[in-house]
């Protein structure tokens, strides 16, 4: 018979380290046929905290956000979700992780065939399986109130604008309720008020779900709005990490013009 | 020489490659299928995309090539005196060579390049990403419904093409010299076992292994925008059909060791 604490570490997760921070990447390397995309990089990201990764395009920040999901394998390092590491899992041992991860993609990557708010519904249908359709709806309003487009529930997605299928896939992201938050360039090709708007979503969701969250950006005002801390990536290498006052005060050159041309 | 010989090299390695490659995803599409959770709503779609919407297409090639069968073998048997072979050589023509090709080849047409495209571009517009992102398995969602379908769906949609193709060439026998259906099915059938039969319209099953798992392989592994959408749907068929045809001669030689 399964005593108490069992059943606690099952559900825990055999593999869960709750000391460890809920992202953790170590040395990480990648490269494209013979462009070495990242050198080597070392990050870490807390619970309730926002990190935001900057840089010059091409300095591989999207390609960290799928290492962290899995989309793409290291060359070598280490990608610790909740001190679970994930290199060699399979590709459903590597969902189970994914349910706890959020992200949104740089072109929100909203399933064109379904409707906004099937697209919403769509890891609801395959991971709540047990939920009844009305319960279904109603949570795919509530997610989709909560980024402001409870309106446009019917609407496919070629028919919205970008900032509006960003909101949408923002949705999405959230819809497993998820512990870690990937947000790839949630405010690029958003015009000003858009990219507050985003902004704005995006400190909210944080103050009420305490998410552990990893913004990648070219924004450096969205980065100072929503992070706790920023990592300047530059030739595969983290040039600097830390506050947004460590950025300015900092005497590398590279972070000098970096804030000037931002 | 030097350029000419490792380009000859790059190009063997990149084919070994793709049999490789290829060789993955089936695995993975494989192992996908048969663990749960299935997914039923998404295998009765694709049933209705390959099985009721080829069906049109699949009954107009299969009457066409009755018609043409008819006038060819009226002309070639007549030659020789032999037109009361007639209906035996529409009927073997049809349903042992024919009906299963051509089904074979219309089916890829149709379907190869609709997954094949519709695939790619879920992929370069990181559809296929977002799928893998929220946990859930694309081999399992997208690649195995819809080879599934296919094999499920080619025998079926061969025993429509053999019937209307039969048909139509009766009809175009039928207009020029007198000849009832009945006798013409009697004539055709005498002396037939299931086994004239059955194996030919059943190795199908292996034409749709090849057309699904072509498509969705060339549609799952997709780079470079629309250039590569396109490339993905002409490969899909032009592979799928080649594959097919070259299966058909080894499967022929086993139906007549298996089934002499």
């Amino acid at each position: 018979m399964a005593t108490a604490y069992d059943i606690a570490t099952q559900q825990a997760g055999p593999e869960r380290d709750n000391r460890a921070p809920v992202v953790a990447v170590e040395n990480l390397k990648r490269t494209f046929g013979s462009h070495m995309v990242l050198n080597g990089i070392s990050l870490s990201v807390d619970r309730g905290e926002t990190l935001a990764v900057l840089g010059r395009s091409g300095t591989g920040k999207s390609v960290l956000l799928r290492l962290i999901i899995g989309l793409e394998k290291p060359d070598s390092g280490s990608v610790r979700i909740n001190g679970q590491e994930i290199a060699g899992l399979s590709i459903d041992k590597m969902g189970e992780i994914r349910k706890k991860m959020g992200f949104l993609f740089q072109h929100a990557a909203l399933y064109d065939s379904l409707t906004v708010a099937e697209n919403v519904a769509f890891p609801l249908v395959h991971h709540r399986r047990n939920i009844s359709a009305s319960e279904r709806g109603d949570r795919v309003k509530q997610l989709l109130a909560e980024v402001g487009m409870e309106g446009n529930l019917d609407k496919m997605p070629s028919d919205i604008s970008g900032g509006m299928q960003k909101r949408v896939g923002l949705a999405r992201a959230l819809a497993l309720e998820p512990e870690i938050l990937l947000l790839d360039e949630p405010t690029a090709g958003l015009d000003p008020i858009s990219s507050g708007e985003i902004d704005d979503l995006i400190l909210k969701l944080q103050r009420e779900r305490q998410m552990a969250s990893i913004v990648v950006t070219h924004d450096l005002h969205s980065a100072r709005t929503i992070a706790n801390r920023l990592a300047l990536l530059d030739l595969g290498n983290v040039v600097i990490e830390g506050s947004f006052e460590d950025l300015q005060e900092s005497d590398i050159e590279f972070v000098k013009d970096f804030l000037k041309l931002s | 020489m030097v350029s000419a010989g490792s380009s000859a090299a790059g190009l063997v390695n990149s084919f070994f490659e793709w049999f490789g490659n290829l060789g993955i995803f089936f695995w993975q599409v494989l192992r996908a299928a048969v663990t749960p959770p299935y997914e039923w709503r998404e295998l009765i779609r694709q049933l209705d995309e390959v099985g009721s919407k080829s069906f049109p297409l699949v009954v107009m090639a299969g009457s066409a090539i009755g018609v043409v069968i008819s006038l060819e073998a009226r002309y070639s048997l007549s030659r020789f005196g032999a037109k009361s072979m007639f209906p035996a050589t529409l009927v073997y023509s049809v349903i042992q060579v024919m009906g299963p090709i051509i089904t074979g080849l219309v089916v890829s047409g149709r379907v190869g390049a609709g997954m094949g495209a519709e695939l790619a571009s879920m992929k370069v517009s990181e559809q296929i990403d977002a799928i893998e992102a929220s946990a859930i398995n694309p081999f399992r969602l997208l690649a195995a419904p819809r080879i599934l379908a296919c094999i499920l769906m080619l025998p079926l949609l061969t025993i429509a093409a053999d019937g209307c193709a039969l048909l139509t060439g009766w009809l175009a026998q039928a207009m020029v010299e007198p000849l009832s259906f009945h006798q013409f099915i009697n004539s055709g059938f005498s002396g037939s076992t299931f086994n004239s039969f059955l194996p030919q319209t059943f190795k199908t099953t292996v034409y749709g292994l090849i057309i699904g798992t072509i498509a969705c392989f060339q549609g799952m592994r997709t780079r470079g925008g629309a250039e590569g959408v396109g490339r993905a749907a002409t490969n899909s068929v032009v592979l799928a059909s080649l594959f097919l045809i070259l299966a058909d001669v080894v499967l022929v030689k086993l139906i007549l060791v298996v089934f002499p």
